[in-house]
């Protein structure tokens, strides 16, 4: 049962990851979601010392903020102060996160994270957060609740947006045509990933959700050129590393949530290799390449 | 208070070996990373520094102890790894740089972490330490494990000062590197195994998560004060070493607290510092450059709203209300009014009972501004062949930036023309029409 309920919120957080990830890889702003993801620390922790509860709501609001004010922050510096984007985005994100990290070495005591919590996140104490009623009935573990229901905002987010992000994402001069603003929907899309990234904080930690972001999606990428099949397979892949991260973290004894992004490159060398193996047979065989373009239109 | 003194005081000789330590490991970190920033492959240290732990950790599984210089080589081959593999992604896939670094760096800081857990469970007496590689831990900068760290940082500097000259136009002018038969491929693997090794050494002061801002960030805030390499190398190196002296203090001060977070709080200070107050490029100082430019050409149009106004009746010294200035040119109230008592401050107007008067340098000026729009308008429709209708805009926008010297240079080509495109004469001040055609 524990192996269950493990799987089963590492595979809603990866999905809900995979998705925007998809997002993120077309928009080249991957290393913004690894800025959103480290910058939620401070946010997280202020949560905790405010509210002085583990509670899901002050949490999700506060680290929500924080993400969105660092992708604030690295516009701002690259704006006005002429800033290079990546320095930009190197700057903000370290500060973020090094400030989340002295919060959380100073008041050990009062805060329920340590450091390893902040490093590889905590999926295998899942099944011992249980949610139970003042009847005392066990619905199962906090965590499936919290990640699902991020999930379900992540996929109403995406169907109701569904055409003004892909315009957004692949032809900006077209969305400004359509009155479409690209700014509402970018930071739109920041808050959606930053909600995301704190909810998948407590399962796998604050680092390796970039490998839940941006793994799936890249993998996805390389084996598809219809965008609803990238998403598709994004889901799928996220679902797969959950899996595979379980198994191999069981066998090797050792930390889940770093199996799960060691499986995660696994998952895309062997997608690498394939695609390679492919392109090379298109381009010896160009008879059998100009059919398969034929049929594919 | 008495913590600080104690700690200049360096009564403990270990507090002098590791205070010289971090300085060295965090200005060297900074000098490499000057050349990456200018690269603009600020992130690729970030993916670096996090690809060091699977081979910290194999060098430990592998070795049994931790002795620094089998977790330099385990880090090195990883740290190195990870860079040809994010080329071989982005070159030979339609996958971006950005998705292949931060593919790569959480993928290899997972491995690691998986062989972190199983290292820590595996029961070896030796792994405790192991895990301050991850935060930092400047405290442990002493005896044999200083030495090893401190010769690394020594040859990284040696390297750098023999090769400054490529590795400076490396990172501002590829193409012009190439042109001129330089080994482009070699002075890349130079510095790609330059900021492996930085990032190497300055993990025992920095940690592996935070190392990327000792890249990024001393450089970054250097890049506001200075726009010439050598300087903005030493500004760096000077920065990084300030905050690497910190992270020492606080592992004195504190030795339970990890030293990277704090170490990157205070280059952190100082770039923000610098972001706002630095001069010239600084946040602020570009914003009131900004504001001023914005006010003089308010303020220029005022004036010659009024000459122009002047120019309708025939009369320039009345006075004026503010509703017959808005009836020329419509300002927005306030903003005129705000113009208007910083005209009268300057000394180019005079206000009575809520009307408004040129002074005669204000005429002068309004006059000049006036003039030189429409002998642009001329030049325009004369050497550009743009039609008088389409000149005005462009005309407005010039008029504020043309120097004495286009000026005359102007007048001089157009041979003081009398009227503009619209037929609007063209405003001579009259001693200096004659002292010109004497010259000319």
């Amino acid at each position: 049962m524990n192996a269950f309920w493990i799987i089963l919120t590492g595979s809603l957080v990866a999905i809900s990851c995979g998705l925007l990830g998809c997002y993120l890889v077309l928009r080249k702003m991957t290393m913004i979601g690894d800025a959103i993801s480290h910058s939620v620390l401070p946010g997280i922790v202020l949560a905790f010392l405010i509210s002085g509860s583990r509670d899901s709501i002050p949490m999700l609001i506060g680290a929500g903020l924080l993400g969105v004010l660092s992708t604030f922050l690295i516009e701002f510096f690259h704006r006005k102060g002429k800033l290079q984007t990546d320095a930009s985005i190197g700057v903000t994100f370290t500060w973020l996160f090094a400030i989340g990290v002295i919060l959380v070495s100073s008041y050990t005591g009062q805060v329920d994270i340590d450091q390893d919590c902040v490093l590889y996140g905590e999926i295998a104490y899942v099944p011992l957060d249980l949610w139970i009623t003042e009847n005392g009935i066990n619905l199962g573990p906090r965590s499936v609740y919290i990640s699902g229901t991020v999930l379900l905002i992540i996929i109403t987010f995406i169907w109701l947006g569904y055409k003004e992000l892909l315009i957004t994402t692949f032809d900006p001069a077209l969305s400004v045509a359509l009155g479409i603003s690209t700014t509402i929907w970018h930071y739109l899309l920041m808050g959606a990933v930053s909600i995301t990234t704190v909810a998948s904080f407590e399962s796998v930690g604050a680092i390796l959700v970039v490998a839940l972001l941006v793994t799936p999606a890249s993998t996805a990428y390389l084996l598809t050129n219809n965008f609803r099949k990238m998403l598709y397979i994004s889901a799928f892949v996220g679902v797969l590393l959950s899996f595979g991260g379980y198994y191999l973290a069981v066998w090797l004894n050792g930390s889940i949530a770093g199996a799960m992004a060691t499986t995660g490159g696994i998952i895309f060398g062997l997608a690498f290799i394939y695609s390679k193996n492919k392109q090379r047979i298109l381009q010896t065989n160009p008879t059998t390449a100009s059919d398969q373009i034929n049929r594919s239109i | 208070m008495e913590t600080i003194l104690d700690f200049f005081s360096f009564n403990n000789v270990n507090v002098i070996y590791v205070t010289i330590g971090s300085m060295l490991l965090t200005s060297s970190a900074a000098i490499v990373g000057t050349f990456t920033f200018l690269k603009r492959k600020a992130l690729v240290g970030d993916a670096v520094s996090h690809s060091i732990l699977p081979g910290i950790c194999l060098a430990f599984m592998l070795s049994g102890d931790k002795n620094p210089l089998y977790l330099i080589i385990g880090a090195f081959i990883t740290g190195w790894l990870s860079l040809i593999i994010i080329d071989l992604i982005t070159s030979k896939s339609k996958i971006k740089e950005d998705s292949a670094i931060a593919l790569i760096l959480s993928v290899f800081f997972g491995i690691g972490i998986l062989l972190l857990t199983i290292i820590q469970k595996s029961g070896n007496a030796e792994q405790t330490g192991l895990d301050h590689f991850l935060f930092g831990n400047a405290a442990a900068l002493v005896g044999s494990d200083l030495v090893t760290f401190t010769i690394v940082a020594l040859i990284l500097l040696i390297v750098v000062y023999l090769f400054f000259k490529e590795l400076t136009l490396l990172a501002f002018d590829e193409d012009f590197a190439k042109t001129i038969g330089m080994p482009i491929r070699l002075i890349e693997l130079i510095l790609t195994t330059l900021t492996v090794m930085a990032v190497v050494i300055g993990i025992q002061a920095v940690g592996i998560v935070l190392m990327a801002a000792m890249l990024i960030t001393p450089v970054a805030a250097a890049r506001f004060w200075t726009d010439k390499i050598k300087v903005l190398i030493l500004l760096a190196a000077i920065f990084g070493a300030f905050s690497g002296l910190s992270g020492a203090f606080v592992s004195y001060a504190a030795p339970a607290m990890p030293t990277g977070p704090w170490i990157v709080v205070v280059i952190s200070t100082i770039a923000f510092i610098s972001f706002f107050f630095a001069p010239k490029k600084g946040i602020i100082s570009r914003a009131i450059k900004q504001r001023n430019v914005v006010q003089q050409i308010n303020d220029e149009n005022i004036l010659k709203s009024l000459y122009q106004l002047g120019e309708q009746d025939q009369e320039y010294y009345t006075n004026r209300t503010i509703e017959d200035i808005i009836q020329r040119r419509p300002f927005n109230t306030s903003v005129l009014k705000k113009g208007l008592k910083r005209l009268k401050k300057q000394g180019y107007m005079e206000s009575k009972s809520g009307t408004w008067q040129f002074t005669k340098e204000g005429k002068n000026k309004g006059q000049r501004t006036v003039k030189l729009h429409r002998l642009w308008e001329t030049y325009l429709t004369k050497y550009l062949r743009i039609a008088p209708d389409h000149v005005h805009d462009d005309a407005d926008t010039i008029e504020h930036f043309l120097t004495p010297e286009l000026e005359s240079r102007l007048e001089q080509l157009l041979e003081y023309p009398e009227l503009d495109p619209h037929d609007s004469k063209i405003p001579y001040q009259k001693n200096k029409i004659k002292n010109n055609s004497t010259q000319v």
